[in-house]
């Protein structure tokens, strides 16, 4: 970490963790699945999680969400240390935190309408009591932050739209939510490079518009480097290294690292294959 | 979903079994209003009747129309209603009509029928009366309506040559015509079993029970398991363990010898047709259970469950519309499958025995238990147990078959 | 010039629907592979990729159906072959094919040289087992993979290693194509390098005579192939080398392509990214004019109206649009600016 963040003071601390710990099973099955991990992250960055499958990112992400409970280890929400253990807190917890998943086709319950999920955004925002005319408005706001069409999904089921469209109304929901994180688990790895980019670009206007911290998970080292501000690479769950993007890609000093940018096919650059 | 269930209306196996259950329910319905008569009536004297034969009560080919002189109407009501028919109309009118103790006279059988002609209603209010004793007084009083009546019958013919109704002989209300000695003719299309009675009949209203005795079980069982299962999948930890740990203890001991252990020590006199059904639910659903926690699993750590979570959505609300709708198929081929299940070990208990100890209405089972004991098999009766077999594997095989059809949709990697 | 291997010929194939309705998935494809050459598809999911695949090998089954065209392997043709002659005779020796899962093809309780028996016994059954095990363990020596691997069970092998040894059945009668659909997008980086280096040993070995490469990632396609085919609603769209395409794109779709790629290189942060806005078209009925008209940010009146005929270019190169080169680069041009 360089100096100038570490003298800044809490405030601008968004979430953090000291020896975040996950074990699996006991005794002789004991599994450990994200072993000890420390993590700054500040208000307003794009944060990449970087590593392979297996590595133990996404057991990383759940214990951020409060889905799964954190084994060893606390973690700070914005200085404070978290509190999720009655329903209510985590309810509380969840307005500061959302998460969009990797597979848009698993991500909607496919007995609930459009509406419903993005109703639901507008509940948990406190808008209970505003009139259906004003939340119309406001979802039709969403739709059309992501390029939807909020007249052609209403009464429609989440499985008569494409891919994309589900993506997209992924993001429209955390428009409504408004989080100050989002935690993306992945969230273009199921779809191809075209619609990637249409993808990142609203993720980045979304950020813009409502000014929250990114945490993005991926496998997709060149990916975190467009992205992300600052990186984190994930081996056997232990980061293996950590710091500003242009450092880490550019000039990575882990051996991992390494072999992770080693093995990306590259354009511009000759990519070596004898190093297999 | 609409597109599912029309889907399942297009599977054929679906259908098929679908058409033939309707026709057996169709068939219970529409069978007991041709035939009026009590299905355990026992008609015919003596054992096992072939199909098609005719039986009448007395023989009356050589008998003379005679009428009867008797002096009062009150001796005619005597060997018409008995005694406990009379203690019955007297306990129905104390309770329900509104009659005091003292005004009742039993021995009296005239002033009685006209206390009841008065009071009695079939649309009265008859709280806690059981549905077939409420058909019973209905019976009783279609039988005492006009008993007391003294009009006299007129009999009409036509003129041969004028080709006029006339009167040809009139009736006294007075006279009596024992209608025992009446000629009475009845085919029996099956046959008659060992107490004499129309098979046919016996076994409309059999499958009728069985198949309530299965949907009771199914209905038990499938309870059970789902709500278990949900439980144990869902919540996980301790509670997982201790539902699993009572799960697999059912699993091991064999369910069968637990149906027989639990029927025996309930004891014949209590042995209801509910009870036996209930008992049979509450030995089955290990099964359901265990699968259920199973897809339960699966689902809960799907993205869409943790959707719901995120948006903070209770725990109740997220097993209801997270996880229950996607159960919903699985749940109700697990209920077909507990229902056939069901039927058949009815039929298993009765044939040994321990099936609804009950003289009031026959199951499948019980209808099979007692042409064994009557040796129907070695005696060549072959439609006193026959039929018995094909109806309840022709709701065996409906039952499978509508299985088959919805697990064709829902999977549809099962489909060809 | 080498001795040609593949030769397609404006070959139609179509999906029959539940409904009776016909899809082209491929739609009038021509294509021409060279001894030792690799040949890449790129193109979006949904645009006919995999189904070019499958139509290649000659092998059809519903619901996929053979409508017209020429597909000669070695000067020798098989389009209009029945099924079964197809398998008997071409695949395996003439075609190899590596569909994207193809790991868990692998049966997991036969050891993997029961597998090679297999293959080889399928097309010559007298060879004896003894002969079978040398040449599979000389096979293996050369492509880097280790003899005890033949004696193993699918379930022992990591996925990367069950990918490879999956390459190494299906090559092992040194077919004269070898089609290879996504065969790395399942794995992690490190097995996807390992995957690369085996074809392109292999090639060089001359294990497999030609290679069809498909996949969406355009970076991998740049470093594994010669030649670079974009497809587009079931139709090629461009075709040039992968320097040519990758770097000079001709046709709209292809820049929008290049322009989402995305690699780990200093620079990359400050390019920008360029989404292609829509979704391709319905091929139930496709339009009757150039299928990316209404995604594209060039399209004239004139596109929507007829069918747009491929343009030959000096360096031979080919593109498919109703803009010539000099107006579609005018166009970049101005884009940049």
């Amino acid at each position: 970490m360089n100096e100038s963040k570490q003298a800044e003071n809490k405030e601008s601390l968004c979430l953090s963790g000291t020896n975040v710990t996950k074990i699996f099973g006991f005794g002789d099955n004991k599994t450990v699945a994200v072993d000890h991990v420390n993590f700054n992250f500040y208000k307003g960055e794009i944060i990449s999680i970087v590593g392979e499958s297996g590595s133990g990112k996404t057991t990383l992400s759940k214990m951020l969400l409060g889905l799964i409970s954190v084994s060893e280890g606390d973690v700070y929400f914005q200085g404070q240390l978290r509190d999720i253990k009655s329903h209510k807190k985590k309810k509380e917890y969840w307005q500061g935190i959302q998460a969009i998943f990797q597979d848009p086709f698993s991500f909607y319950n496919v007995f609930r309408k459009i509406d419903s999920v993005l109703l639901d955004c507008i509940n948990m925002r406190g808008g209970h009591s505003l009139s259906y005319a004003k939340k119309v408005e406001m979802m039709t706001e969403a739709c059309s932050f992501v390029n939807l069409k909020f007249e052609e999904l209403t009464n429609k089921y989440p499985f008569e739209l494409s891919g994309g469209q589900m993506q997209r109304l992924m993001i429209a929901r955390i428009f409504l939510l408004k989080p100050k994180i989002l935690l993306a688990d992945e969230p273009t790895s199921m779809i191809d490079a075209c619609s990637r980019a249409t993808i990142l670009d609203m993720l980045l206007k979304l950020r813009d518009e409502i000014n929250m911290t990114i945490i993005f998970i991926t496998h997709d080292i060149g990916l975190a480097y467009f992205i992300s501000d600052s990186v984190y690479i994930m081996e056997h769950g232990k980061f293996v290294e950590y710091g500003p993007a242009d450092e880490v890609i550019l000039h990575p000093k882990a051996e991992y690292t390494k072999r992770l940018i080693s093995d990306v096919p590259k354009i511009h650059e000759e990519w070596d294959l004898s190093t297999v | 979903m609409k597109n599912q269930i029309r889907q399942i209306f297009h599977s054929s196996k679906f259908l098929g079994g679908f058409c033939v259950m309707i026709f057996l329910l169709l068939l219970m319905i529409v069978y007991p209003l041709f035939v009026t008569d009590d299905p355990l009536e026992m008609i015919g004297q003596g054992n096992f009747f072939k199909p098609g034969t005719y039986i009448s009560v007395t023989d009356t080919v050589d008998t003379d129309t005679y009428t009867l002189k008797l002096d009062n109407v009150g001796a005619r009501l005597e060997s018409k209603i008995s005694v406990e028919d009379r203690a019955d109309m007297a306990d129905w009118l104390e309770k329900f009509g509104g009659v005091g103790i003292s005004q009742i006279d039993v021995t009296d059988a005239e002033g009685l029928i006209r206390l009841w002609e008065q009071y009695y209603s079939k649309d009265a209010a008859q709280d806690g009366l059981l549905i077939s004793k409420k058909k019973y007084y209905a019976r009783l009083d279609k039988k005492i309506d006009g008993i007391l009546e003294d009009t006299d019958l007129k009999i009409a013919a036509e003129d041969p040559e004028t080709g006029d109704i006339s009167i040809a002989e009139t009736i006294p209300a007075n006279a009596y015509v024992n209608t025992k000695d009446i000629a009475t003719k009845r085919t029996f299309i099956l046959g008659t079993d060992n107490f004499g009675r129309d098979v046919l009949t016996e076994l409309a209203s059999a499958t009728k029970t069985s198949l309530m005795i299965g949907l009771v079980a199914g209905a038990v069982a499938t309870l059970i398991g789902l709500i278990l299962g949900l439980l144990a999948g869902y919540v996980g930890g301790f509670v997982d363990d201790t539902i699993m740990f009572v799960t697999n203890l059912f699993t091991v001991i064999p369910s069968f010898v637990l149906l027989i252990l639990i029927s025996y020590s309930v004891g014949e006199s209590a042995r209801g047709v509910t009870l036996v059904a209930t008992i049979i639910g509450l030995t089955s659903w290990p099964w359901t259970t265990r699968s259920v926690r199973s897809q339960v699993i699966s689902l809960r750590n799907r993205d869409h469950v943790n959707l719901s979570k995120l948006s903070g959505h209770s725990l109740f609300r997220i097993i209801l519309t997270d996880i229950l709708p996607y159960l919903a198929s699985y749940v109700v081929m697990a209920l077909i499958v507990q229902i056939s299940s069901g039927i058949l070990s009815e039929a298993q208990l009765s044939m040994i025995g321990l099936g609804p100890a009950t003289t009031k209405v026959s199951t499948l089972g019980l209808m099979m238990s007692w042409a064994m004991t009557y040796s129907a098999h070695l005696n060549g009766a072959w439609w006193a147990f026959l039929p018995v077999i094909f109806s309840i594997a022709l709701i065996s095989f409906s039952l499978n078959l509508m299985n088959i059809g919805l697990d064709q949709v829902f999977n549809p990697q099962l489909r060809d | 010039m080498g001795k040609v291997m593949l030769e397609v010929e404006n070959l139609k194939t179509k999906y029959i629907t539940r409904f009776g309705e016909d899809v082209y998935a491929v739609d009038g494809v021509s294509l021409k592979i060279e001894e030792g050459k690799s040949l890449g598809i790129a193109g979006e999911s949904g645009c006919g990729k995999s189904t070019l695949a499958l139509s290649l090998m000659g092998y059809y089954f519903s619901p996929l159906h053979y409508q017209s065209g020429i597909i000669k392997i070695d000067g020798k043709n098989i389009s209009g072959m029945k099924p079964d002659e197809v398998r008997k005779s071409i695949l395996g020796n003439e075609i190899a094919y590596i569909p994207q899962a193809a790991m868990n093809a692998l049966n997991p309780t036969q050891k993997i040289i029961s597998f090679i028996e297999d293959v080889i016994q399928a097309h010559e059954p007298r060879t004896s087992k003894i002969d079978i095990y040398d040449l599979a363990r000389k096979r293996f020596e050369i492509l880097g993979l280790d003899e005890s691997v033949l004696q193993k069970h699918a379930v022992e092998l990591s996925g990367g290693m069950k990918q490879r040894v999956v390459i190494a059945i299906s090559t092992i009668l040194s077919p004269k194509v070898l089609i290879a659909d996504e065969p790395s997008s399942a794995l992690d980086v490190t097995s996807q390098k390992m995957v690369i280096k085996m074809l392109r040993d292999m090639m060089e070995k001359g294990f497999i005579k030609s290679m069809i490469f498909i996949t969406h990632e355009l970076p991998l396609l740049y470093n594994v192939t010669d030649d670079i085919m974009v497809m587009y609603a079931g139709q090629i769209v461009e075709k040039g080398t992968a320097e040519q395409i990758v770097f000079d794109p001709i046709h709209p779709y292809s820049k929008g392509l290049m322009g989402s790629i995305i690699v780990p290189e200093a620079g990359l942060r400050d390019a920008k990214l360029t989404a292609i806005p829509g979704t391709p078209p319905n091929l139930k009925k496709p339009p009757k004019g150039c299928r990316f008209a209404d995604r594209c940010k060039y399209a004239q009146p004139a596109c929507m109206l007829h069918g747009i005929a491929e343009t030959e270019t000096d360096d031979h190169r080919m593109f498919r649009c109703y803009l010539s080169r000099e107006q579609l680069k005018e166009g970049y041009e101005h884009e940049r600016k």
